[in-house]
């Protein structure tokens, strides 16, 4: 359980970070909370022969609220995400999720950037990602681009980045006060990896009725997808019992989420149903209630 | 082995040594600088033995490498007694029997304090819950449990108001199906 031989880099400046890896091509890995490459390189599932560490570079922390989003950049912990009055108040998917994240000490680490760019299938921010239709900023030497967190996964531990390239941000839109929301994930221990989660965004109207409805779900596939297209057809009834079944049951239609050690395709399809059920039935307890601490106070931006 | 010169700033004491990147901090921390306090568990961040605080936040010392430290305050279990007197949550956890072999205590205690110093009033549950990344093979749990609520109990006592730590804002989320070890 001890690493392969690598050759260490600690740039000091994200434009060092990015010439570096353009040196090191195919053969260079970021590393910043380490949390999920650390155990892949101690068990040899990976073996770079460079290690870029960008934790020197806090221009990359930072949580940052404009008119219709969040930029959070990828440095930022997970504990800072669960931490952020901002977040709270503008996102509280966003913290609330963070909470589920590994464990405390994980938390204190692992970074937003990190978890993006690893895309573990049932890891909560790329979910959360999908949900909301995140944008990613991509910065490489002679570049910077944005793409839209519905590209960015490609597959299993697969994403869009290119070996010369570094995920600066992370742009999460915001949650308007009178939107519901929910987050559930099903693990058999706290802190496990998720079997299956869902996430949901809903708006009503004054009748009661679905007017915006987003769904996205972890550990039906080898990626976190928005089921918005399956489910559209919902919108303008009201959320009761059976439309929440209804929902959940187009939402799974044609899914054929993995069979291994841990569960059972037929496992992971009812969990999901239950899943779905339940951030259904919380979001639209959430929408529409007044929130008293929306007067409160927020800050233009944290120090982290 | 491609050494490489490390400086390491350990419980307030510098460390020069020489060691490969991919040494692992628990271990350089063990085999050079000779503090056996911190324990190896699983080498992959599941069972919690190892922690250390790296700038004050408990860390995996398993998935850092030791010249990632190099500039940071690292603190052991051995910083946490101070001139052979218990402090209060390993006195607490003591009094309790909230350790039967003691390999996981170290990483306990080094995670519980730091929780215990931003969460001064939590819950049996939050304490579940802040646990759940230490694994702990005889005990059950119970009297971990209650020799962590033993040592907030003293905490809520000796903090008379104004001095708990920075942004400690007790968090009760109860998101998400959640069961514990």
């Amino acid at each position: 359980m001890k690493p392969a031989i690598f050759t260490y880099r600690r740039p000091a400046t994200l434009h060092e970070a990015l010439k570096l890896l353009e040196e090191t091509g195919d053969e260079g890995k970021v590393i910043a909370g380490g949390q999920s490459l650390v155990p892949m390189m101690n068990m040899r599932l990976a073996r770079p022969e460079y290690l870029v560490d960008i934790n020197d570079l806090d221009d990359l922390r930072y949580i940052h609220p404009f008119e219709e989003g969040i930029d959070i950049g990828s440095l930022t912990r997970h504990d800072e995400l669960e931490r952020s009055a901002i977040l709270r108040r503008l996102c509280p998917i966003v913290p609330t999720a963070a909470h589920f994240i590994g464990h405390y000490a994980i938390r204190q680490r692992g970074t937003i950037g990190g978890s993006m760019a690893h895309a573990d299938p049932a890891a909560e921010l790329p979910l959360l990602a999908v949900l909301l239709d995140a944008t990613l900023t991509i910065a490489s030497l002679d570049n910077t681009r944005s793409q839209t967190a519905r590209e960015f996964f490609l597959s299993m531990y697969t994403t869009d980045l290119q070996p010369n390239e570094i995920l600066t941000a992370v742009r999460f839109p915001v949650i308007p006060p009178d939107s519901g929301w929910s987050f559930k994930e099903f693990s058999r221990r706290a802190g496990d990896f998720a079997l299956v989660s869902a996430a949901c965004t809903m708006q009503l109207n004054s009748s009661g009725s679905v007017e915006q409805l987003h769904l996205a779900l972890g550990g039906a596939d080898l990626i976190p997808i928005s089921v918005d297209a399956s489910i559209a057809s919902f919108i303008g009834e009201r959320p009761d019992a059976r439309w929440r079944q209804a929902v959940a049951k187009a939402a799974l239609n044609d899914l054929e989420p993995m069979s291994d050690v841990h569960a059972s395709t037929q496992d992971r399809l009812d969990w999901l149903a239950l899943t779905v059920d339940q951030v259904l039935t919380q979001s639209s307890l959430r929408a529409n209630v007044e929130i008293g601490e929306q007067a409160s106070h927020t800050p233009e931006e944290e120090k982290l | 082995m491609n050494e490489v010169p490390v400086t390491l700033w350990v419980n307030g004491q510098t460390y020069a040594v020489r060691v490969s990147p991919r040494k692992l901090l628990s271990d350089v921390i063990r085999e050079d600088i000779g503090l056996t306090g911190t324990h190896v568990g699983c080498e992959h961040g599941v069972c919690g033995a190892c922690t250390v605080w790296v700038d004050d936040r408990p860390t995996r010392s398993c998935l850092m490498f030791a010249i990632q430290a190099e500039g940071h305050a690292v603190t052991t279990i051995e910083a946490l007694a101070q001139h052979g007197q218990l402090n209060v949550l390993q006195q607490a956890l003591h009094e309790e029997h909230g350790l039967q072999c003691g390999f996981c205590t170290p990483g306990i205690v080094m995670t519980m304090e730091a929780y215990l110093h931003e969460h001064p009033n939590p819950t049996v549950d939050d304490i579940r819950d802040a646990l759940s990344g230490n694994l702990c093979r005889c005990t059950g749990y119970q009297n971990i449990v209650a020799g962590v609520q033993k040592a907030a109990r003293v905490f809520a006592q000796n903090s008379s108001g104004a001095t708990s730590a920075a942004g400690n804002e007790s968090t009760h989320l109860s998101e998400g199906g959640r069961e514990y070890v």
